[in-house]
């Protein structure tokens, strides 16, 4: 058992090597069958760690009421964000959690198969999860059965419509779903979807109960959840947090700069936050009146003196290039739009210029593309303007900034694929 | 019996993902639809009242004329007119 109100919870016992089942069996004892699980789900108040924040609870209670005897629970290990590295350090310490918080959803919602999803790209993590799937194997349950999928890394590789395109036709490809709620389906089965984090979060609920979940975090963000810290930090690092903890705590609990320019929060689709603000409680009731959101809990510290304007260009253009240029607006806005972040930070006779044009582009990009990739590019560029405003108008004015040439980087942005080199299936 | 009465309203939809930017439908529903700088159209998401026959009728022939069926017509329930 895992005491209601210590610290880490989803990463305790974590040693750097997978706990076995049998490890796993003694530190946060045996998964009994919970009959009133939906019950203490509803209870915990526990909202999606993958980004979006959507109620487990109300996402498993539309999939029980589907009908159809083969539905579907899919584990959304995939992390496509570069500076994320929550789910595989959580799957690399607990995966059994993880595994458990999936078979608990699929037993309450009557689903037959449970799909592990996580990137080939990442291949210690398929390593510990297919260990961990063939132990549970051994044991006689009748339950689900355990899949594990391997696609390929890309940014919307993870997002949940083109998850399930993949897994249904072998195509990372996100789905126009014009209708909210949409049920995902693979062939005709429903898919229950939820990010690995926050299956392990499902775990604890369903030994420990609602209550115990609720004994940290805040009223309307209970419970802790895991964040990626780096940028401006000793060492980038993935540790467990009460939600509604100061960041300005957070930050020093990681060994990060505490009197940053900025910290981008989210992830890549995400916001900055302006560094005087980050005595800020870390929860989205807290983050949103500053226009931000714990996303899927990065968190990256821009130091002062570094340029946010050159970060969020070098960030702008490789989203830009992770489009799946499926949609007009998708495929060719953003790309505009990191020439415009370009022209603004390095071309002082077009700066002011390209900041209208920008904000332009960013209201007509925002919403049209089948996914919510766009959306994202555009938050991310919006708060750019906002928070780094002086320095917007340094920029316009004829004076970019020596640090936007340097080479000293902050966000973690992978080298840019050719288009004929991106690799969707 | 008698008179339906029209209540409610539509939102003209487009497939992102099968739209292709011929931009046929910009003729067809003007006071619908426009362009973006790369051709692919802008739709205004607020809803028209159905009562609007002409706006309607334009939109049924941009869905009729739209060589990828990209667009769809979609009914919701209440509209300020
Ligand atoms: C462009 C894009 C990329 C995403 N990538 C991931 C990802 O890599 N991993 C993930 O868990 N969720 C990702 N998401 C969020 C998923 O679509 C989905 O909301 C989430 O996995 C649902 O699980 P949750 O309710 O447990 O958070 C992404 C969303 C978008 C729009
Ligand atoms: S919005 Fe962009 S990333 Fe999403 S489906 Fe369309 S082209 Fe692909
Ligand atoms: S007519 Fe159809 S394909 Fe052409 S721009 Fe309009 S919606 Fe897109």
């Amino acid at each position: 058992m895992i005491d209601a109100t210590s610290l880490p919870r989803v990463l305790a016992a974590a040693s750097g090597r997978p706990l076995s089942l049998a490890e796993h069996d003694d530190v946060f004892g045996l998964a009994r069958p919970v009959p009133a699980f939906l019950e203490e789900l509803e209870a915990s108040g526990l909202t999606g760690r993958g980004g979006a924040a959507f109620p487990t609870f109300r996402k498993a209670k539309l999939l029980r009421d589907q009908r159809g005897h083969s539905k579907f629970v899919v584990v959304n290990a995939m992390e496509g964000e570069p500076a994320a590295h929550k789910d595989r350090t959580l799957l690399a310490a607990n995966p059994h959690l993880v595994l458990d918080g999936a078979e608990y959803l699929a037993a309450a919602i009557g689903a037959k198969h449970i799909v592990v999803a996580v990137s080939r790209d990442n291949p210690a993590t398929v390593n510990h999860l297919s260990h961990a799937i063939h132990e549970r194997e051994r044991r006689t349950l009748r339950g689900a059965k355990f899949e594990l999928h391997t696609p390929p890394w890309r940014y919307v590789a993870g997002e949940e419509s083109a998850l399930v395109h993949w897994l249904d036709d072998n195509e990372s490809l996100p789905q126009y779903r014009p209708r909210r709620p949409h049920i995902l389906r693979i062939g005709h089965a429903p898919v229950l979807l939820d990010n690995a984090e926050t299956c392990a979060q499902v775990g604890l609920i369903a030994r420990y109960g609602g209550q115990w979940f609720r004994s940290i975090g805040t009223t309307t963000s209970p419970g802790s959840t895991l964040v990626s810290v780096s940028g401006a930090v000793t060492r980038p690092t993935v540790m467990e947090v009460a939600l509604g903890t100061p960041l300005r705590t957070v930050l020093a609990a990681a060994g990060a700069d505490t009197d940053p320019q900025a910290v981008l929060l989210g992830g890549y689709g995400g916001a900055w936050l302006d560094g005087r603000n980050i005595d800020v409680p870390y929860a989205n009731e807290s983050l949103g009146s500053l226009d931000a959101t714990v996303g899927a809990g990065i968190i990256i510290v821009l130091p002062r003196g570094a340029c946010g304007l050159a970060e969020t260009t070098r960030i702008a253009r490789w989203m830009a290039n992770e489009s799946a240029r499926q949609c007009g607006p998708c495929a060719f806005g953003l790309p505009a739009i990191a020439d415009d972040l370009q022209r603004l930070t390095l071309d002082a006779r077009d700066a002011t210029a390209a900041h209208d044009r920008l904000l332009e582009r960013c209201g007509v990009v925002e919403g049209r593309g089948a996914c919510r990739h766009p959306d994202g590019v555009v938050r991310l560029v919006r708060s750019a303007l906002r928070v780094f405003a002086d320095h917007v108008e340094e920029h316009a004015s004829g004076i970019p900034c020596a640090a936007a040439r340097s080479t000293r980087h902050f966000a973690a942005v992978p080298a840019l694929e050719r288009e004929e080199e991106l690799v969707w299936e | 019996m008698g008179v339906r009465r029209r209540i409610g309203g539509f939102v003209l939809k487009v497939n992102p993902i099968l739209c292709d930017g011929f931009g046929h439908c910009v003729e067809l529903a003007p006071d619908l639809v426009r362009l973006d700088e790369w051709g692919y159209p802008i739709i205004s998401p607020t809803p028209v009242p159905l009562s609007n026959l002409a706006a309607l009728e334009s939109a049924r022939y941009a869905v009729r004329g739209c060589p990828r069926q990209a667009l769809a017509i979609e009914r919701v329930a209440d509209v300020q007119s």
